[in-house]
């Protein structure tokens, strides 16, 4: 508890955190962006897959336990130290300032502000099922099918994606998002690194070299997904089948 | 060649600052920085205005005492350099330069372009020390040491302590000065017994002066007149995160 309490009242020790916690959400946006890219494959992969995780409560309430702790910490220590660090230059400069950073260093609390906003928009969206939100005026709880081989009634989330991202305005914000990941994930990786002590001048290149692919990578895996649906017009029969078998359940 | 000056003018610690515009005498472009200011400061003495009041003391780029923000950098435009060893060649005739003052609240203005960096020595004194025995001096190289560490270690003690660092970075963070200082007696075997008290002395002390944190920007790395290395800040975290655990 004393050495907890130490981290939290020392600047080095709340970067810590920041970093710690940084890694574990970066772990999750691995993982979450190998789940999602299913949808890639046939309809009844993903269904599955959600089938899998959804029938599994105590995976994924630790998950999002965890989840919302790891964000807790990491917007804590941002927010406060972020208001330390403003508190510590009260006079700005007039011709200029932060020589030789670049914009992404300077701009990680705005990008996880949006970042956040996003998570909880993408909450309302996609796991609440809010239908006021989605710009479609369907109820996606609605969405259901059967998973070949099998009688269970389970929810369509390949329809639900699909139908979520025809929305012109869901997938520019989508996109935004994740643009702006990218710039948070292209300075944070590399911070990390040096907040945690792990760094010296043979691997600094390394590691910068290393925050530029992984954030590329992640932005590339993820902004496919809307774009295929909205460009490509990946899964449009199967939506449009899907949205005439709930019409039918609508009307009774 | 002539330049336009925007100055920071304050009167004193308690007094509202602003920035008054003055045109420089006629300048040698080989003039430093200072002395342009010296030229500028007996032109206002001769109009008997208050002269323009600004640090300096060796004026060879090795006491860390000059301290001017030149346009947004600190020490001005030339890397690897303070600002009395900035030339006005830097320059082109007819140039704007805006003066300010390191800026940080730990740092405040005294007058004008002078501010109090006290601070800097109070986070010294809680922990840039190492004890020795005094007397007879001891045998020199009595005591090995890797020649990648003393080189390290002196790439460390280039720190002149200007609070350049502090000036650039958009935290006001003096990582940079605390890394620098911790890590030239730290990699020393003279620096081992005091090694984990140093830092976290020096770290709590950088934090109750209210000096920001760092975001790894490298502002602090790219100003700095002895282009001290963000690898020290690394070492620094390092090193404070084992004093932590002991
Ligand atoms: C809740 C929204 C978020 C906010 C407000 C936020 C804010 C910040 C801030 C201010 C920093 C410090 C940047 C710096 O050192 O210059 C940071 C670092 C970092 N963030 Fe975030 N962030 C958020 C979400 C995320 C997410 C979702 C991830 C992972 C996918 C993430 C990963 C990281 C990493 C790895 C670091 C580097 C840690 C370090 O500098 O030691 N952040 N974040
Ligand atoms: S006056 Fe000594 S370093 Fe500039």
């Amino acid at each position: 508890m004393n050495l907890l309490l130490r981290l939290w009242r020392s600047s080095l020790g709340k970067k810590y955190v920041m970093a710690l916690t940084g890694i574990a959400l970066f772990g999750f946006v691995i993982g979450h962006l190998v789940g999602n890219l299913q949808v890639f494959g046939n309809p009844d992969l993903i269904n599955t897959y959600a089938h899998f995780l959804k029938s599994k409560p105590g995976l994924i309430w630790g998950a999002r336990i965890g989840l919302l702790l790891m964000v807790s910490l990491h917007f804590a220590a941002a927010v406060t130290l972020t208001l330390a660090n403003r508190a510590a230059r009260p006079i700005p400069y007039a011709g200029g300032s932060s020589p030789g950073s670049t914009w992404k260093s300077r701009h990680a609390m705005l990008s996880g502000l949006v970042i956040l906003a996003f998570v909880v928009y993408h909450l309302l969206h996609y796991t609440a099922l809010i239908s006021g939100i989605n710009g479609t005026g369907r109820d996606f709880s609605l969405l259901k099918t059967t998973l070949s081989g099998s009688n269970d009634v389970v929810p369509d989330v390949y329809a639900m994606m699909i139908l979520g991202f025809k929305v012109w305005w869901v997938t520019a914000f989508y996109l935004i998002a994740q643009a702006l990941l990218f710039l948070h994930l292209g300075h944070g990786l590399a911070s990390m690194f040096q907040s945690l002590g792990l760094r010296n001048h043979t691997w600094w290149p390394r590691i910068s070299a290393f925050a530029r692919a992984a954030s590329l990578v992640i932005f590339l895996g993820y902004a496919s997904i809307p774009i295929a649906v909205l460009v490509g017009g990946m899964g449009s029969e199967y939506a449009q089948r899907a949205l005439a078998q709930m019409s039918v359940k609508e009307a009774k | 060649m002539k330049v336009t000056l925007k100055v920071w003018r304050q009167k004193n610690a308690k007094a509202a600052g602003a920035f008054k515009t003055y045109t420089s005498p006629e300048l040698n472009p080989n003039m430093s920085f200072l002395e342009m200011l010296d030229v500028l400061n007996e032109e206002l003495s001769n109009r008997g205005e208050e002269p323009i009041a600004f640090d300096h003391d060796c004026r060879e780029g090795i006491c860390g005492t000059c301290a001017l923000v030149i346009n947004g950098t600190p020490h001005g435009p030339q890397k690897g350099v303070t600002t009395c060893q900035t030339y006005m060649r830097s320059f082109k005739d007819g140039d704007q330069l805006v003066i300010e003052p390191w800026r940080a609240g730990p740092f405040p203005i005294i007058k004008d372009l002078v501010c109090d960096r006290k601070s800097f020595d109070r986070i010294q004194q809680a922990g840039g020390f190492i004890t020795v025995r005094t007397g007879s001096a001891p045998d020199a190289n009595s005591l090995p040491v890797p020649k990648e560490d003393s080189d390290l270690a002196m790439d460390a003690a280039q720190c002149i302590g200007c609070g350049a660092c502090v000036a650039a970075c958009k935290n006001a963070s003096a990582m940079l000065f605390v890394a620098a200082k911790v890590s030239h007696l730290g990699l020393m075997p003279q620096g081992q017994p005091e090694r984990y008290r140093r830092v976290k002395a020096m770290v709590e002390q950088m934090d109750t002066e209210g000096f920001g944190a760092c975001t790894v920007t490298g502002s602090c790395e790219a100003v700095c007149p002895k282009q001290i290395s963000l690898d020290f800040i690394a070492r620094l975290n390092r090193d404070y995160a084992v004093s932590l655990l002991k």
